[in-house]
């Protein structure tokens, strides 16, 4: 049932293609038959060469001038129907993954952020590779295949009933041993498939964090545990090639039948006069061509198996459930003043285990709200919500007056300037990555935004300055650079409201000192939501949320919090000491 | 290709037994047309029933013998090929173990995933087939030729000229398709990398609302992989047709010096059909050929890469030497250290001399990129000076074992990794045989009791891939026990506080102190707080010391530490004034 769903929807996206198929099948006929045609040719030809001195030349010339017309057309087929079929299972292919990465970009975070990266990466990238391969071998070798199944059958009863009946009734046995062992051995390559996905989960971990390893001399035990899994893979793929390329020895031996049973009707058929001897050549040589598409077939049987199951995955993968769309109608969000409401807010991750229930805050325009606790205490949710990252479970947020719910998701996150303390630049030039937020802007702007980060000076120490290519994940830089620069992002794209979650929680205190007062000339009338450790930081906030466990537990400024002698109390005085 | 080679040598019997088996069968198959012109000549000529049936016999006779060493065949070629594959990923995989700091840096993760796994997988399939069909192929392509050489001299001349011919075409095509599968593979890359890019920087990029951008990001790095797919599948549909026009060629010249042959008396009509079997078992031969080589081209192209990955040199060269270099009542010496990374633009680290006694603690502040890392990176040896020693217990840590150096370090890097598994695994990294006590006293000295005490399987809590289970500092804290569990002789802190809150941070601190023994530890932070209480403090700026001394001495003779101190403690600062 699953597999038939697929199937289904394997074809929607090949029938984009139809010419290319209409194509690669029509010419696939043409070629199928025509390279039946030609032993017929030939057969003729051979037919008129009986004996010294009895050899008909004109006869042959004229056959053979037929022959080669006929071998040229034939070839001309193949090369069409080959172009055609590389355009579907390409073309097919860059629409599967062009519409999974599309489908990357509207997943709910809450899927990205429970799913492994590796498992994605494994459905977009290899997946669709071996989803590829299979549907160009289906595409070349089931079509000719068929095709020329059918034909030698219809050339063949044309020639000589008897013997076609011989030649069909002895291949179907090919078939049926390849599906027996097909059926065998698919366990064997499950077993296969799911160590190698073992091993493959060790060598992402291991090899990611090759350091750590060194770091701690684990290589021989890490090596020794690579190598048990390694073992076993070897033992059980060597089971699943060896059992499954029995197929081959089996088919063929089952063909070698089905040709002697041919030479021996066919040869007692001219004994009694009811064969030439060109035709027996000629039914030798279809009952090769009978039998090899069998073959194929039975080959690409399995091949297919395989890539609808990778298929299957990445269908499933596409079909996931995606974030609710942005309402109808709702709002493009500018010229935002910056006043947020959070209004009898509930939220949690998992439903068995509460987190923010009755969250009540109001933050006026320009006010800077500075969020302080212990790990795990929900300040990263905060930032979840306020940028709709997750949406709430109950009550809602609303950006000067209206609820986020009615407001399209990137007008929202657009008002909003994010630093993470995870940092997160991409492979690319120092430029590529500060003009993220404002692909316009201009060299001085660029430069003025570095300088305001104290991020200029680093970058114009590196080989080629603003142009210096920096690796996949920032590589090569320091934690602290990498903040430097996703501030000097921030600062370049200017947004209404800012999010700083330990944005320089790298950073040296004296740089960060400089950069506090080009952080608070941003801040200028500009709503932002602070989460620090840092005291200085702080305590210039206009409103301090004390947050445990999800919920507010303290709010003020900082001497009225001090006042209290509470939480924040005895956070300052630990930190101060 | 040498390189690789060599992991075929434990399975020299199969790779010898394999192809000699495939080239058993395959003569029996080359007897067969032999059989058929018997069955003509001798059997229909002389209308001779029972000599047809005796053939018969004989061909199923051949059959048989051909099925059981094909299949003796399979198995030597798949024991072969997986036996290299699962060394050559184990050589592979101990190489990267043993890479060094700066070549893991150069290289990147991610390419290495791939080389480990899909690259040897195609490899893999590669070995399999050439050990299968490439000795098969030209065994019947010659065979072919010399069995129509014993039937007839002048008619064989014909397979002479086709089948240099062909050859020529078939390496051709295949010598202009690698390189161009090379640009494939690069363009998959680049595929895989925004893919890994977009789920790492899920939240970035929707913060920016840079959907639409990546998406047609990845549609032009989509379309250009696609493009390069389309160009190879245009060489390589070539391979077919030319091929079959070539062979056809063939047959219809044999056909025609056939008839002159047959007229003048030298062959029978036997024999032509025979000759035509001839060139027809080439053409099949081909054909699955033509089929195969697009594997073997991906195959070579992917040995490449591995190939590459395996000739590297560890740049890290152990040469054990007794010989003292310096004063051993220091525990760690730098004289007059420089250090430059790889491909950067200047020294990281320039003129560094200290010397530290053991059980002292050494504090290292400096502005983001001063060199703090760096520097404490030398000291397990991850990277070599460029200039200059460094002295373990007055030894060059180069004339160290890595093994016997590492053991004496305990590091806690600034990016907090912990490994699938449970608490207790990633905590007995530090020490194997780790007792419950030890465990439960480094966790309560990291400051981790509470995680493990919170959680209902308490130790054997699994902590997930990627540590996604995990808040930033619990991952810090855990991994600052997995560190002290090991009772290192050197412990450093590389800025390994930056997640915790100041109240844990001088906890931790303090447990840290009160360990028995002289365990000699460096703490590198941003904090004042941190080290201020340290026996010596390096001041870093820009790669260079600063400062050297107490707090007390640096806070009145060092600018830099100054300006450090008082950015953290302005009151401090203004009282003072």
């Amino acid at each position: 049932m699953k597999n038939k769903n697929t199937f289904a929807k394997v074809l929607s996206y090949v029938s984009r293609y139809w010419f290319y198929v209409l194509c690669s099948v029509g010419f696939a006929a043409v070629s199928a038959v025509l390279a039946l045609y030609v032993p017929i040719i030939i057969g003729d030809a051979i037919d008129l060469i009986v004996a010294k001195g009895v050899v008909d030349f004109a006869g042959i010339i004229e056959i053979l001038k037929r022959a080669a017309v006929v071998v040229f057309i034939t070839a001309l087929s193949q090369w069409i129907m080959n172009v055609s079929n590389n355009k579907i299972s390409y073309g097919v292919v860059k629409d599967i993954r062009k519409e999974a990465f599309e489908k990357l970009q509207i997943l709910p975070l809450s899927y990205l952020d429970s799913k492994p990266q590796g498992d994605i990466v494994s459905r977009i990238i290899s997946d669709v590779e071996q989803f590829s391969e299979g549907l160009l071998l289906g595409f070349t070798q089931f079509f000719t295949g068929i095709v020329t199944i059918v034909g030698t059958f219809v050339f063949m009863i044309s020639l000589n009933p008897r013997i076609a009946l011989v030649v069909v009734c002895i291949t179907p046995l090919s078939l049926f041993v390849a599906s027996f062992i097909a059926k065998k051995t698919y366990t064997m390559f499950q077993v296969q498939s799911e160590t190698k996905g073992e091993q493959t989960a060790i060598i992402d971990e291991m090899i990611g964090n090759q350091k750590v390893v060194q770091a701690f001399s684990k290589e021989e035990q890490v090596l020794e545990r690579f190598a048990q899994v390694n073992e076993r893979l070897g033992k059980c793929s060597l089971r699943a090639i060896f059992f499954s390329s029995i197929t081959n020895p089996a088919t063929r031996f089952i063909n070698g039948l089905v040709y002697t049973g041919v030479g021996f009707t066919g040869a007692m058929a001219v004994v009694n006069g009811n064969l030439t001897v060109g035709q027996l050549s000629c039914f030798l040589s279809y009952a090769n061509q009978f039998t090899k598409p069998f073959n194929e077939i039975s080959g690409v049987i399995t091949e297919l198996q395989n890539a609808f199951a990778c298929a299957g995955r990445i269908f499933e993968f596409i079909e996931e459930e995606s974030q609710v769309p942005d309402v109808p109608g709702a709002e493009e969000l500018s010229h935002v003043k910056g006043l947020v409401q959070m209004e009898q807010v509930d939220f949690s991750y998992d439903k068995d285990k509460k987190l923010i229930q009755n969250l009540n805050l109001t933050v006026q325009p320009g006010q800077r709200v500075a969020i302080v606790g212990p790990t795990g205490c929900g300040k990263t949710t905060m930032i979840n919500l306020l940028m709709r990252f997750y949406d709430v479970d109950q009550g809602c947020i609303k950006v000067d007056g209206t609820d986020i719910q009615n407001i399209t998701r990137k007008s929202l996150r657009f008002s909003y300037g994010m630093v993470l303390q995870e940092t997160w630049l991409r492979a690319g030039t120092i430029k590529d990555n500060l003009i993220i937020g404002k692909p316009d802007a201009s060299e001085e702007e660029i430069i003025a935004a570095a300088k305001a980060s104290h991020a200029h000076s680093f970058i114009m120490r590196m080989p080629k300055g603003y142009d210096t290519e920096i690796k996949e994940g920032g590589g090569g830089l320091s934690q602290g650079e990498k903040q430097l620069l996703c501030i000097a992002r921030i600062m370049l794209s200017l947004p209404p409201m800012l999010i700083l979650d330990e944005a320089t929680s790298s950073i040296d205190t004296r740089t960060e000192l400089k950069i506090q007062s080009a952080f608070a000339r941003m801040m200028e009338g500009r709503t932002s939501f602070i989460v620090a450790h840092r005291l200085s930081t702080i305590k210039e906030a206009d409103v301090i949320l004390v947050m445990k466990e999800g919920n507010i537990i303290e709010q003020g400024n900082h001497d009225s919090l001090l006042a209290q002698r509470g939480f924040y109390y005895n956070l300052y005085q630990s930190q101060y000491l | 290709m040498k390189k690789l080679l060599v992991f075929l040598k434990d399975y020299k019997k199969e790779t010898f037994l394999g192809p000699l088996f495939k080239l058993l069968e395959a003569a029996f198959e080359l007897i067969i047309p032999l059989v058929v012109a018997a069955i003509i000549d001798v059997g229909i000529s002389n209308s001779d029933k029972n000599y047809i049936i005796r053939m018969c016999t004989v061909m199923v006779l051949l059959g048989v013998v051909g099925l059981v060493s094909s299949i003796t065949a399979q198995f030597f070629a798949a024991k072969a090929a997986t036996g290299f594959a699962t060394k050559l990923r184990h050589a592979l995989f101990a190489k990267i173990q043993g890479l060094s700091f700066s070549q893991l840096d150069q290289v990147g993760t991610s390419t290495m995933i791939t080389r480990m796994t899909s690259d040897i997988n195609q490899l893999q399939s590669g070995v399999n087939m050439v050990l299968r069909l490439f000795l098969r192929s030209p065994f019947i392509v010659f065979g072919a030729m010399i069995m129509a050489f014993t039937i007839d001299v002048k008619a064989a001349l014909v397979f002479v000229v086709v089948i240099p011919a062909l050859s020529l075409v078939v390496f051709g095509i295949m010598a202009v398709s690698i390189p161009r599968y090379k640009g494939v593979q690069t363009a998959l890359d680049k595929v895989l990398s925004i893919t890994r890019e977009n789920l790492e920087g899920v939240r970035v990029i929707r913060a920016f609302g840079k959907e639409q951008a990546e998406q047609q990001e990845f549609a032009h790095r989509n379309g250009e992989f696609t493009t390069k797919q389309l160009l190879v599948g245009r060489i390589s549909a070539l391979m077919n047709p030319v091929t079959y026009i070539m062979i056809n060629v063939g047959i219809i010249l044999l056909i025609y010096v056939g008839a002159l042959r047959v007229n003048s008396g030298a062959i029978s009509q036997g024999e032509v059909v025979a000759l035509y079997n001839y060139m027809s078992q080439i053409l099949v031969e081909l054909i699955k050929l033509a089929n195969l080589i697009v594997t073997l081209t991906k195959a070579l192209a992917c040995a490449g890469r591995i190939e590459n990955v395996l000739s590297l040199e560890s740049s890290m060269k152990e040469q054990i030497k007794e010989e003292l270099m310096g004063n051993q009542a220091y525990k760690v010496e730098f004289q007059q250290v420089s250090m430059r990374y790889q491909g950067a633009g200047g020294e990281s680290l320039s003129q560094i001399s200290f010397a530290v006694r053991p059980g002292q603690t050494v504090g290292i502040i400096g502005g983001t990129g001063a060199g703090k890392t760096s520097l404490v990176h030398l000291i397990p040896r991850f990277y070599d000076t460029s200039e200059g020693k460094v002295l373990v217990d007055g030894r060059d840590v180069k004339d160290y074992s890595l093994k016997e150096l590492r053991a004496k370090v305990g590091i806690v890097m600034q990016k907090s990794v912990l490994f699938h598994g449970t608490i207790r695994e990633n905590v007995c990294w530090g020490k194997e045989d780790a007792t419950d006590a030890e465990i439960n006293e480094a966790l309560e000295i990291a400051q981790a009791k509470e995680i493990v005490q919170n959680k209902p399987e308490g130790l054997e809590t699994v902590v997930s891939q990627g540590a996604r289970n995990l808040s930033g500092g619990q991952k810090q804290r855990l991994s600052i026990a997995r560190a002290i569990v090991k009772k290192p002789e050197i412990l450093i802190l590389d800025d390994s506080a930056s997640a915790l809150d100041y109240a844990t941070d001088k906890k931790l601190r303090q447990k840290i102190a009160e360990l028995p023994g002289d365990m000699t530890v460096f703490i590198v932070s941003q904090r004042t707080s941190s080290i201020m209480h340290a026996d010596l403090i390096l001041v870093l700026e820009e790669g260079k010391i600063a400062g050297m001394g107490t707090h007390e001495e640096l806070k009145k003779y060092c600018q830099v530490y100054q300006e450090i101190y008082y950015s953290q403690y302005e009151k401090e600062a203004e009282h003072e004034k």
